[in-house]
């Protein structure tokens, strides 16, 4: 075992190499990609699928679909890729400082077991039993719920970006794909299978590994394949329902934490009803989160007047 | 309790109205700003008769859960910025060059400025910050494509901080099992303590624009619209330099040693230098207010050595640390009505460069009088709440014997009046300008925000009592 | 495992390089993930225990991912826009 954790280890410093100092930004961009599913194969092999599941879906995927798309805009935007620069030697040397500090400070801890006991004790009360879960949306509430805004400000940022300055126009540009092409094709057979998976993420992440998060990339992935076979015209937020569904998943989790305060406190599940407040919540929250992400990756709207 | 969360709830439930029906964004945001302001009172006067106020969310104490507790450190802060915000909202709400994103993106800040100051989670700091980073670099963004340039530096700056900070973290967790600050307080330091507060302590300088990391600050807060460059300059830079007071003053107050907080002070004193010569060299308006942050910010990190040194300094240390509160509260204020009244100008003569502001004091008095009072907060003049900050630092620097701070102290004060004597001198020249008549409602906005500065220096022992509910120990014996 | 958590810290030396010394902007922003990532691996192998996985580090790296995905989204709707608007990759006071 040891072996393939060496091979894994120095495949994931390579294509970091490859993606950050790479020639070429279409070429980092797909070592980028394969960083990414190398890291979530790191993270299954540490024992911890909830985040394998994130990395892959958010890491890896959307993040890859974002810089993909990226590229292709600053190409038709005509800016040229810069030549690579001779390497920094002061930054470089400082870097290299970095990774000795920390490589050090890595190995001097003793780990000890952290809060997994604390939590496999309290996990009874907090009413789902996939531990990680009952930290997102219980134990640590507040910050799944300040999360889940972060989420909502960064999309909010990018529509004063929007062409003319037509942010309630449909977000991203606009699509084109081979009416018998594979991206058709692929547009017309994955969605139906990725929304199996994506609910059943959700559901079953209240046990097993998964939860809203993971469920609401892999809904928001195929809303943006769809979009980009041009099967289906982008949602834009002139659309009041557009609006409502970015809404609801982080306005009903804050009403029901203010709620709280009348019966125990702000956040507070009463023990009994736990599950399924975390469920309702969920369900609303991988709403919102599939809808956020997919305008986030598709991007601001372009098809306000050109300036 | 309720109070506490109210302060909390409002800011976000207003930015997702916000986003429902963005034409109301300003109607909004007003009611947020009058329900904020009764939710402060009522937890002043809570704090005033019970000393602090802790609430754990969820119902689960730390180290499981996360705790927010009001002191009034933070209760300082979350004052400052209501009282900001009202007049950010005020000047804003007519300026119809103001896109509709602006309102979901300030009130998205100000529920990250609460979270941030009423948290004593690391890891939800760290969700504050990112938070707060992401509406501020949006904020800037929102000034045209010619602030692009100075948001994408920002961001990136913003970036790199808080991913150390997040490094200092879970070196901090892996070590000791825990985030919270006050468990970790009472915890054995590690062998890898003084490596993560390296870490974090990089991280938030580069977020708080402590020189050398000050780069980015200028041209953002220059590029934004002036209702946002209020709120950047006032309030984004000091959410950072609170977590650092807590993480020294309350975590982790053994991992000082008298090195590291002369290294903190030796570069607030070049920031004062630096700040205060680049803004002596600015013709216009904002890029002036602008680098006045930077050297005010640097007066911030003389707390380390003053409060926080060895034996020396202890009988005043508790009044250095409560002067340095002031001078943040003082410059929030000062900072605020300024840039405010460059927003005015804008609009009343179309440019805010430097030429174009003269003969202003006859065409808009009230706003000149704003100016010139909140001047005499930032060159720490009686009465304001910068002198008695001053006062405060230096009585502590001179009787400790650490004159060096004391002058840092006295030389900037000097500065700041080179710097703000230019666009002062233009303004009251003997001539009326071509203006737009600018209303005279909005005229005494920024006139309040500066008279504000002045009474915390007249009202100062309300004010120094208030300030020191929950006051760290480490304030009064040192690191 | 130590490993990985080792390989964790060299990404985030070699993304910082990236993020400071960079000069196309959406390689710095392919940089700031990888030191996101890199922390996190950090994060999550020093949490491995033979026996109970720490749930806790999980449910934080997956607030970190988001965040991180949130962080780059806006950075990448910003640098096209300034392509857009300057027609470069590079931030001005860069280019040389």
């Amino acid at each position: 075992m040891a072996v393939f954790d060496l091979a894994l280890c120095a495949l994931i410093l390579l294509a970091a190499t490859a993606a950050v100092a790479g020639p070429g930004m279409f070429r980092a961009v797909v070592f980028f990609v394969v960083y990414g599913v190398l890291i979530a194969l790191s993270w299954v092999r540490l024992g911890m699928p909830d985040v394998a599941l994130a990395e892959a879906a958010i890491g890896a995927g959307l993040t890859g679909i974002l810089l993909l798309g990226a590229v292709g805009r600053l190409a038709r935007a005509g800016a040229d890729e810069p030549e690579a620069p001779r390497i920094d030697w002061p930054v470089a040397l400082a870097t290299v400082a970095v990774a000795a500090l920390l490589v050090w400070a890595v190995l001097s801890i003793a780990p000890g077991p952290g809060l997994a006991p604390q939590v496999a004790g309290m996990l009874p009360r907090t009413g789902v039993e996939n531990p990680v879960t009952a930290v997102l949306l219980n134990l640590r509430a507040w910050d799944t719920l300040l999360e889940s805004v972060v989420l909502l400000a960064a999309l909010i940022g990018l529509w004063p970006l929007a062409r003319g300055g037509a942010w309630l126009e449909p977000a991203g540009p606009l699509h084109h794909a081979l009416p018998e092409g594979v991206l058709a094709g692929f547009g017309k057979l994955l969605p139906p299978v990725a929304l199996l998976v994506g609910v059943y993420l959700v559901w079953a992440g209240a046990s097993q590994p998964g939860g809203a998060f993971q469920g609401g990339t892999v809904l928001a992935a195929a809303g943006v394949l769809c979009i980009m076979a041009g099967l289906v015209r982008a949602p834009g937020m002139a659309e009041p329902l557009w609006r409502f569904a970015l809404l609801v998943g982080p306005a009903l989790f804050l009403a029901l934490g203010v709620a709280g305060l009348v019966s125990g406190g702000f956040l507070v599940f009463p023990q009994a009803l736990a599950k399924g407040i975390i469920l309702v919540i969920e369900m609303f929250l991988t709403l919102s989160i599939a809808v956020t992400l997919a305008l986030m990756v598709l991007g601001p709207p372009e098809s306000g007047a050109a300036q | 309790m309720s109070a506490m969360i109210a302060l909390l709830a409002l800011p976000l439930a207003g930015a997702l109205a916000a986003v429902a029906t963005p034409r109301q964004g300003a109607r909004i945001a007003g009611l947020v700003a009058l329900a904020s302001a009764v939710a402060l009172a009522l937890l002043i006067a809570q704090m005033t008769s019970a000393g602090s106020v802790r609430v754990a969310p969820g119902g689960w104490d730390a180290p499981l859960g996360i705790v927010l507790e009001a002191d009034g450190l933070a209760v300082g802060f979350i004052a400052l910025t209501v009282a900001v915000m009202a007049g950010v909202i005020a000047i804003a709400a007519p300026m119809r060059s103001l896109a509709a994103p602006f309102w979901p993106l300030a009130m998205l800040a100000w529920a990250a400025l609460n979270a941030i100051f009423l948290s004593r989670d690391l890891f939800n700091l760290y969700v504050g910050l990112e938070l707060l980073t992401l509406a501020a670099v949006a904020l800037v963004a929102m000034g045209g494509d010619k602030a692009l340039g100075a948001a994408l530096r920002y961001l990136i700056f913003a970036l790199t901080g808080s991913i150390l900070y997040l490094a200092g973290v879970v070196l901090v967790y892996s070590a000791h099992g825990m985030l919270d600050i006050d468990l970790l307080a009472g915890t054995m330091p590690g062998r890898t303590d003084r490596m993560a507060m390296a870490l974090m302590t990089v991280g938030l300088l580069i977020k708080t624009a402590l020189f050398p990391f000050h780069v980015w600050l200028a041209p953002a807060h220059a590029a934004a619209p002036a209702p946002a460059s209020a709120i950047l300059s006032a309030l984004v830079p000091k959410a950072s330099f609170v977590i650092l007071l807590r993480l020294w003053f309350e975590a982790m107050p053994d991992t000082a040693n008298d090195r590291i907080l002369s290294v903190l002070a030796v570069l607030g004193a070049l920031a004062v230098v630096h700040g205060g010569a680049m803004a002596l060299r600015q013709g216009r308006l904002k890029q002036i207010i602008a680098y006045s942050t930077v050297a005010q910010i640097g007066y911030l990190f003389l707390v380390f050595p003053l409060a926080g040194g060895d034996s020396a300094a202890q009988p005043w240390a508790a009044g250095a640390w409560t002067g340095t509160v002031f001078q943040a509260l003082g410059h929030g204020l000062a900072k605020a009505a300024m840039f405010l009244c460059a927003g005015m100008w804008i609009i009343a003569v179309g440019s805010d460069r430097l030429e174009a502001l003269r003969g202003l004091a006859r065409a808009l008095p009230m706003t000149a009088m704003a100016f010139a009072i909140a001047a005499i907060t930032l060159m720490g003049l009686p009465p304001s709440g910068g002198f008695t900050a001053k006062y405060l630092m230096m009585t502590t620097a001179f009787a400790s014997g650490q004159v060096v701070w004391g002058l840092v102290l006295l030389g900037g004060g000097l500065l700041a009046a080179a710097y703000l004597y230019r666009p002062m001198a233009l303004l009251f020249t003997r001539e009326m300008p071509d203006f737009t008549p600018v209303p005279r409602a909005l005229q005494l906005v920024p006139l309040v925000l500066a008279l504000l500065a002045v009474g915390m220096g007249i009202l100062s022992d309300g004010v120094y009592t208030f300030v020191q509910i929950g006051r760290p120990g480490a304030a009064e014996e040192g690191l | 495992m130590t490993l990985y958590a080792v390989t964790g810290a060299l990404l985030v030396a070699l993304g910082l390089y990236g993020l400071i010394a960079a000069r196309a902007l959406l390689r710095r922003v392919v940089a700031f993930n990888v030191v996101g990532s890199g922390v996190f691996l950090m994060f999550g192998a020093l949490g491995w225990h033979a026996g109970q996985a720490d749930p806790v580090p999980q449910a934080l790296i997956i607030t970190g991912i988001v965040v991180a995905l949130s962080a780059s989204a806006l950075a990448v709707g910003l640098v096209v826009a300034h392509a857009r608007a300057t027609g470069s990759q590079v931030l001005e006071d860069d280019a040389r």
